[in-house]
């Protein structure tokens, strides 16, 4: 046997066939028109596992064109190895332009967080979405949910939040918190931390969650409503840190505990690690920002 | 200071030089040929092609290796290569009744057209490790019998000529077969989705369940009819030609199960079926998978719903292990942005309950003071 790698498979610009990336953008284009709502597709099986993001790859191969930059993050860092894997897939399949930065991605496909910097029209937020259904742990049976989405009978989300607050003084929902998109579907955000709930509310960028394993593809569109439920006597809140960024000094974003030793020691850093670069080679530093000058953005062409 | 435990592009492609070479294992050790697998590790080849749903054992003894011999992941690698494979068509429907059998057996007639033929099989081994086998003694060639004339019915077909076991069932005239590869699954689903989805359905997970119908569960006192294992013919309607094109044979495994049923409201007494169909040699998946298909069939038979076994949505949204295995195996990944979430709320609830504790040990002081 030879060493050579046999020519066994040739793939498609950005891997998926073309008969798949239009029924793919069918559902995309049917969950722009009712926003908030499931749309059932046909999910294929991609290169990578269930669960890792084969949803929110599959809504990103659909839509993205040679011409697109694209910004992967997972945890709101470009280089937690989820993400430079994603990242790494889309240079290999579509050699597109990749970049950290925010403000020039055209694509950004991100799980569990929205960047700190705000998105601008034009801009696409794809998100990977483990459980699509806000109903599902209330109700796991797909053939309920989809009746009480239909009928709009959302009492049990309403009677699970009353009760949190009945029995733990809050809504005891920290991430995936239930919002409602433009007056008539309740919709999951996917696990991103409640802090990044109203940045959704009204965004100019086109947001697109993708649900592989579980099938389903959903949409809010540019300028949509999005509300996070909540009673008027109990307002919804976001969390909030009662330090700034250890690094780069930012407030009111949202910050990753590291634990420093095994004496309980710990510092607070931002989760989006392209805001906090660029807020550092602004010259901003926090109280444990180490001397040297960190490697700005970066932006790597296609190959 | 700030340690990162963020990796980077550096320690994903060092991981997989290590994977490489353990894979590799000792260099010493002559590396496996795919022949290699495909003939000596057939068992665990069909498998991979059964729940990859890809006949082709080349690949699948290549996603062994690849895989290092682990069976799932093996199967994900098929799997996620047939999805990228165009779609010529469908062929025709495979006639098990005309296959070439190499073992078929029936635990409910002692006899029958075309006979009991045992095959290769584990049954009636002894299970003791063999350690002529380990100093790779020859084997001797098998015994061989002329092919049998005569037409080997399936037993379904032969019970159904006294009317007691139920037909094969109808569809519409004008029925497409799903295809579960190409459309979202949408429950309740019509059998034919069903049954695709219990055949490349996880071996374990399909086992576990049949047992527990045969423990009480969903009990529906199953015989075995028949299982038949053999080389069927393909054949795929061409528009172009006036008759149906070969492409070739593959071997299935097929198991109809007879169950006992006393009627209901919507069927008379009669013998209901279950049936497996799986790629390759496999007993106990067919099995498993007639047990499992005729506990779904619960609703349409008009029996009580009581068992995870015939919750249709429980069973398929779980039996594919590409799926189970990526949702599980993806708890590995980061989630230290939800953790932070739920650790401050715990953080505050906790120092209110403190608080509320502190504030109770005081009033108790100050009454025992009093």
């Amino acid at each position: 046997m030879t060493a050579q790698p046999t020519e066994i498979a040739t793939y498609n610009f950005a891997y998926l066939d073309e008969q798949t990336k239009r029924m793919i953008r069918r559902a995309i284009l049917k969950g722009i028109a009712i926003p908030g709502y499931q749309v059932p597709f046909a999910s294929r099986e991609m290169p990578m596992p269930y669960g890792w993001g084969t949803g929110g790859v599959q809504v990103t191969a659909s839509i993205i064109g040679p011409d697109d930059v694209l910004k992967v993050i997972d945890q709101g860092a470009d280089d937690t190895t989820n993400a430079v894997s994603i990242r790494a897939f889309f240079k290999k399949v579509a050699k597109v332009v990749v970049t950290t930065d925010t403000a020039t991605a055209t694509i950004i496909q991100t799980r569990h967080r929205i960047p700190e910097h705000p998105l601008t029209a034009g801009q696409v937020l794809v998100f990977q979405v483990p459980i699509p259904e806000p109903l599902r742990f209330l109700e796991p049976r797909e053939t309920e949910t989809r009746k009480m989405h239909a009928l709009e009978e959302y009492g049990l989300m309403h009677v699970k939040l009353y009760e949190d607050i009945a029995r733990h003084g809050r809504i005891a929902t920290t991430y995936a918190y239930p919002v409602k998109v433009e007056g008539r579907y309740v919709m999951d955000p996917s696990p991103t931390p409640k802090f990044d709930n109203p940045k959704m509310h009204r965004s100019p960028a086109l947001q697109l969650f993708g649900a592989g394993r579980e099938k389903r593809i959903y949409a809010v569109p540019p300028f949509t409503d999005v509300v996070s439920l909540d009673f008027e006597d109990h307002p919804f809140e976001v969390q909030t840190f009662d330090q700034p960024c250890a690094l780069c000094g930012a407030e009111n974003v949202y910050l990753d505990e590291v634990i420093l030793d095994d004496h309980g020691g710990h510092m607070f850093v931002c989760s989006d690690t392209d805001h906090c670069e660029k807020r550092r080679a602004d010259g901003h530093h926090g109280h444990l920002a180490p001397e040297t000058h960190l490697a700005s953005e970066k932006t790597e062409p296609a190959e | 200071m700030y340690v990162a435990v963020k990796g980077g592009e550096a320690a994903i492609a060092n991981a997989h030089r290590l994977l490489a070479d353990r894979r590799r294992g000792d260099r010493s050790v002559p590396a496996l040929r795919l022949d290699q697998i495909v003939e000596q590790l057939a068992l665990g080849v069909d498998r991979v092609m059964s729940e990859g749903s890809l006949y082709d054992r080349e690949l699948a003894a290549l996603a062994v290796v690849q895989a290092r011999g682990d069976m799932i992941e093996a199967i994900f690698l098929v799997r996620a290569y047939r999805t990228t494979l165009p779609r010529f068509g469908y062929t025709n429907p495979i006639d098990t009744g005309a296959m070439q059998v190499e073992r078929r057996v029936s635990a409910t007639y002692k006899d029958l057209p075309g006979g009991q033929v045992l095959g290769p099989t584990f049954d009636y081994t002894h299970r003791l490790l063999d350690p002529e086998l380990a100093a790779g003694a020859e084997v001797e060639m098998p015994a061989q019998r002329p092919a049998e004339p005569e037409a080997m019915p399936r037993v379904s077909a032969i019970l159904a000529h006294e009317g007691l076991i139920e037909a094969d069932g109808d569809m519409p005239l004008d029925h497409v077969p799903g295809d579960i590869t190409r459309e979202p699954l949408q429950f309740p689903m019509a059998r034919d989705i069903r049954l695709q989805a219990l055949s490349r359905g996880d071996e374990g997970f399909l086992l576990a369940l049949g047992y527990s119908t045969q423990r009480g569960y969903a009990r529906n006192h199953p015989f075995v009819g028949e299982i038949r294992i053999g080389e069927v013919e393909l054949e795929l309607d061409v528009p172009e030609l006036p008759f149906a094109v070969p492409l070739g044979s593959i071997r299935v495994t097929e198991c109809q199960m007879v169950n006992q049923f006393k009627g209901s409201a919507k069927a008379p007494p009669q013998f209901t079926r279950g049936y497996g169909l799986v790629f390759g040699q496999s007993e106990r998946k067919a099995m498993a998978m007639a047990l499992c298909d005729r506990a779904l069939r619960a609703s349409e038979l008009g029996e009580d719903v009581v068992a995870a076994a015939q919750d249709e949505e429980f069973v398929i949204s779980h039996s594919d292990n590409v799926q189970a295995t990526g949702f599980v195996e993806h708890l590995k990944l980061p989630h230290y942005v939800d953790f932070q979430a739920e650790l401050g709320l715990v953080r505050r609830m906790r120092a209110e309950y403190e608080a509320r504790e502190n504030e109770d040990k005081a009033e108790d002081k100050r009454e025992a003071a009093e």
